[in-house]
């Protein structure tokens, strides 16, 4: 049984320690916001936050994030630490509707309160340098950035 | 002329048509939730229920392109809705109440087709629904219908000042007949029609609560992961699952028509267990061709005369005449969908009946492939259409491909008594690899001009596999042409006296299939492209070259000129930093019945790297239900174009797809993405589709704007742009 922070939640597993984060995630917990893209780090829809910063859980096996704080899409708007930006962030989503088939957008939301966190007023270089690694086969990148300056403009 | 339309709708009549004596119209798909009180439902696509809640019944599958939202919109406005309590279910698979009116008797997806097909059926669904409720208020009230006004939800008699909402007053309404002479609003009456609202897929999306395939997880389901042949067209000869059995969480390896299946308590357990499979292929029959024969067997062929699609006028005397003659080709590759969401599927199937999960976009071919596949008629088949993520094509295959691998394995796993529950994923290798390309393609075109620069022959030959050769839908190949293959040339809109447009169809063993756009996708590019190496060669402006052609053409001028005014053609291009060249470029065209127009603009590097740094876009799509819909998919539509003409190719060796996840096939990125602007042509016109539309137009704007900003020009996707001199 391994224990993991998920969420602001304990949570016991049972899975094979090599398991992904993301598959655990999926598969046992049934969290299902957490994307599969790619399973290479190559494409950003699995991204959850480890004590605040961003990572791909496709490549991150559960054995290492054991007494890390987790936090996933579900849990992004009412986890303390996280709350404040990733609400303006659901809201400038929201109102600039950002998202088309959706499948991309959880990862790109994680990405998005990471950058914000560490850096509350990006300019287009810095949300570049910060998405990248996010695809969106939709390419809704144009609203991606002018949502992510609209959280900002609302956090600062 | 609307060939490639008009065709399109009818392969789906014919291949409707050909699996119509399989089908009966499924009761059991009209499964309603049991109220309380009656709801009113006057039609297939409308439920109100005492609770105010307006139930839209979507018949379109979402994935992306807005249609959720779009269908709404069109209920809302002939109800007097308010926005916020309208919510969308999917619709079952039935034909015969959801079928899509641009395909007869099929129910699809596809095309760009959903808003122009749905444009008065919804309206009249809305329209039907408010009718009753008023006569019920006016009932209840003793007043004159004519009297009673809904505003945002509320029906009114203004002289009295009595009020209802819809679920005070629908177990009335539900009682009276359904009125069948229904009257639709005026356009000038419109107050969601043409307006801004949210769309409804956001808030879900947006908390990672949507449902895809991929997110189902029902009691007892397994999940499979398959070792597919390395090469098309290859078996299976045998295998050793002794070390894939050895993995925890692998509870079965079955064989199935396309290769082997691991099945695991979950997917990573299955995925470690096909990993660890051993599988022994028999490829006698497989296709083994590089990329690099390909091309040559297309450069060959590009030398032959092909089969005519289009014949105007006599073209070789007038190119014998011509002041000046260019020829050129083009070189498309194939490409994947690599839709976000690599292709899935769950499946329960039990003694008698079958449930399918799935982004589905065409119940009407799925639904009795599945049934034939696992012995059942199609009523015994259910399908629950999920939100896609993605499709640009990919889940609209004549075959069936995906679907019916998830149901062969269900059928292979179930044990009498026990229903098999299943679900199958692809991983982003197996999506990759698996085919469904849009095909390579080819163009040469070959045309004359006079003194004056008029345009007096054009000749186009086009090579490229049929995405309709092998399947249901092959009879629709007329005298040797598939449309799809020459739409965008076969009507090309240039004036000219002499056109001749000819086709070679190959036939190989890669597996094709219609790609966001379809035959535009390349028709676009070579011609766009061409255009301007005509303009150039007369050493006129690339849109007034243009423009003088497409005189007969009011839609094509309304976007260029839209285009040309929103970017500032008329003024010189802002000059870049010292050893940065710029330029810009235009292409306009039509797919779908809409008309797009972009103009590019690009910064050249000395070592030859780029930025887009900006493109304008104009459409005309008629009336824009959703003027922020619209423009998200141009602006979609111009990313999605962008990927594939700057990174996307898949290649052979020796029959092996070479690409396999975004590492090899890379998609475009955030920070290669140009700033749009998207300006919608005004129109009373019918709606027109704008999911695919917006995807060729980009790929020759930026062609040409390189050439105009080095000299250098790209007849091949994707761009390999060589190193540039300096500016001085
Ligand atoms: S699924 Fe993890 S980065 Fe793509
Ligand atoms: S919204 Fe479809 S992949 Fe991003």
């Amino acid at each position: 049984m391994l224990k993991l922070n998920i969420n602001g939640q304990n949570r016991s597993l049972d899975v094979e320690p090599d398991t992904p984060l993301l598959w655990a995630l999926r598969d046992e917990l049934h969290l299902t916001g957490t994307k599969y893209g790619c399973g290479i780090a190559a494409c950003g829809a699995c991204t959850v936050l480890l004590n605040g910063a961003p990572a791909r859980a496709c490549v991150t096996p559960v054995s290492a994030v054991v007494g890390q704080r987790i936090t996933t899409i579900e849990g992004l708007a009412t986890t303390k630490t996280e709350s404040k930006t990733a609400k303006a962030v659901q809201a400038a989503w929201e109102k600039l509707d950002v998202v088309q088939c959706g499948y991309c957008q959880s990862g790109q939301i994680m990405s998005a309160v990471a950058l914000l966190a560490t850096n509350p007023k990006p300019t287009d270089a810095d949300i570049d340098a910060a998405m990248a690694g996010n695809i969106c086969r939709c390419a809704t990148y144009h609203r991606i950035r002018a949502a992510i300056h609209d959280a900002s403009r609302t956090l600062t | 002329m609307r060939i490639e339309n008009a065709s399109r709708r009818d392969f789906f009549k014919a291949s409707a048509g050909l699996t119509l004596a399989l089908y009966l119209p499924s009761a059991l798909a009209a499964k309603r939730p049991a109220a309380v009180a009656p709801p009113l439902a006057p039609n297939a696509f409308v439920r109100i229920g005492t609770d105010d809640r307006v139930t839209v019944i979507a018949k379109h599958l979402e994935m992306g392109q807005g249609t959720y939202t779009g269908l709404s919109t069109l209920v809302a406005e002939e109800l007097d809705a308010a926005w916020s309590q309208i919510h969308v279910e999917a619709a079952p698979a039935d034909a015969s109440r959801y079928n899509n009116l641009f395909f007869g008797p099929t129910q699809a997806t596809g095309g760009s087709t959903s808003m122009a097909n749905s444009f008065l059926q919804m309206r009249q669904a809305g329209a039907t629904a408010r009718a009753m409720l008023v006569s019920a208020a006016a009932e209840l009230w003793q007043v004159k219908p004519a009297t009673i006004t809904i505003r945002q939800g509320i029906v009114m008699h203004a002289p009295s000042g009595r009020q209802a909402r819809f679920g005070e007053l629908v177990e009335a309404a539900a009682k009276l007949p359904v009125p069948t002479d229904i009257k639709l609003k005026e356009p000038k009456d419109f107050v969601f029609i043409g307006k801004h609202v949210p769309r409804k897929d956001s808030q879900a999306k947006i908390n990672g609560s949507a449902i895809y395939t991929q997110d189902i997880h029902l009691p007892g389901m397994l999940t499979a992961v398959v070792a597919h042949p390395p090469r098309f067209g290859a078996k299976v000869k045998s295998f050793d699952a002794t070390r894939a059995k050895a993995i925890k969480g692998v509870v079965d390896v079955i064989q199935i028509p396309t290769g082997v299946a691991v099945l695991g308590t979950n997917f990573w357990s299955a995925k470690k267990g096909r990993d660890a499979l051993e599988v022994s292929w028999d490829e006698t029959d497989a296709f083994r061709l590089s990329t690099s024969d390909i091309t040559q067997q297309y450069k060959a062929l590009l030398d032959q005369p092909g089969v005519t699609a289009k014949k105007v006028g006599a073209g070789e005397t007038a190119l014998k005449a011509a002041t000046q003659q260019l020829t050129a080709d083009y070189s498309l590759p194939y490409l994947a969908h690599a839709t976000m969401e690599p292709m899935n599927c769950v499946i329960r199937l039990s003694d008698t009946h079958c449930e399918v999960w799935n982004g589905e976009q065409a119940q009407s071919t799925d639904q009795p492939k599945i049934a034939a596949a696992l012995g059942l008629q199609p009523e015994q088949v259910t399908i629950n259409m999920l939100y896609a993520g993605g499709s640009f094509g990919r889940r609209s295959n004549t075959q069936s491909d995906y679907p019916l691998e998830a149901a062969y394995i269900a059928k292979a796993i179930r044990k009498v008594g026990q229903p098999a529950v299943v679900k199958l994923v692809w991983t982003r290798e197996d999506d990759m690899r698996a085919g469904y390309y849009r095909p390579k393609f080819m163009h040469r075109i070959t045309a004359g001009l006079d003194t004056e620069g008029k345009l007096v022959a054009w000749q186009q030959r086009i090579v490229g596999q049929s995405i309709l050769v092998g399947t249901a839908l092959e009879g629709f190949i007329k005298d040797g042409i598939d449309m799809t293959s020459v739409e965008g040339a076969a009507n090309l809109p240039y004036a000219t006296a002499n056109l001749d447009v000819e086709l070679h169809t190959p036939v190989l063993g890669v597996p094709v299939l219609w790609w966001r756009s379809v035959g535009s996708t390349h028709a676009a590019f070579a011609i766009e492209s061409f255009v301007d190496e005509l303009a150039h060669a007369v050493k006129q402006d690339p849109i007034t070259f243009r423009r003088q052609l497409l005189k007969e053409h009011p839609r094509h001028l309304g976007v260029i000129d839209l285009a040309m005014r929103a970017s500032g053609w008329d003024k010189p291009l802002a000059p870049g930093k010292a050893d940065e060249k710029r330029g810009r470029g235009f292409a306009v065209h039509e797919s779908f019945n809409s008309y797009v127009a972009n103009v590019a603009e690009v910064t050249v590097k000395p070592d030859g790297s780029f930025k887009i740094d900006r493109v304008v876009c104009a459409v005309d799509c008629g009336i824009a239900v959703n003027p922020d819909v619209v423009r998200a998919q141009m602006e979609g539509g111009i990313g999605f174009g962008l990927s594939a003409a700057l990174h996307s190719e898949i290649t052979l060796n020796e029959g092996r797809v070479e690409q396999s996840n975004f590492g090899d096939y890379p998609a475009l990125r955030i920070n290669e993405m140009p700033h749009i602007e998207v300006h919608i042509v005004p129109s009373a016109a019918p709606p027109t589709g704008v999911g695919e539309p917006g995807t060729p137009v980009v790929a020759p704007a930026v062609a040409n704007a390189l050439f105009s900003a080095t000299g250098q020009r790209l007849r091949q996707l994707p761009f390999k742009l060589n190193a540039v001199e300096k500016s001085t």
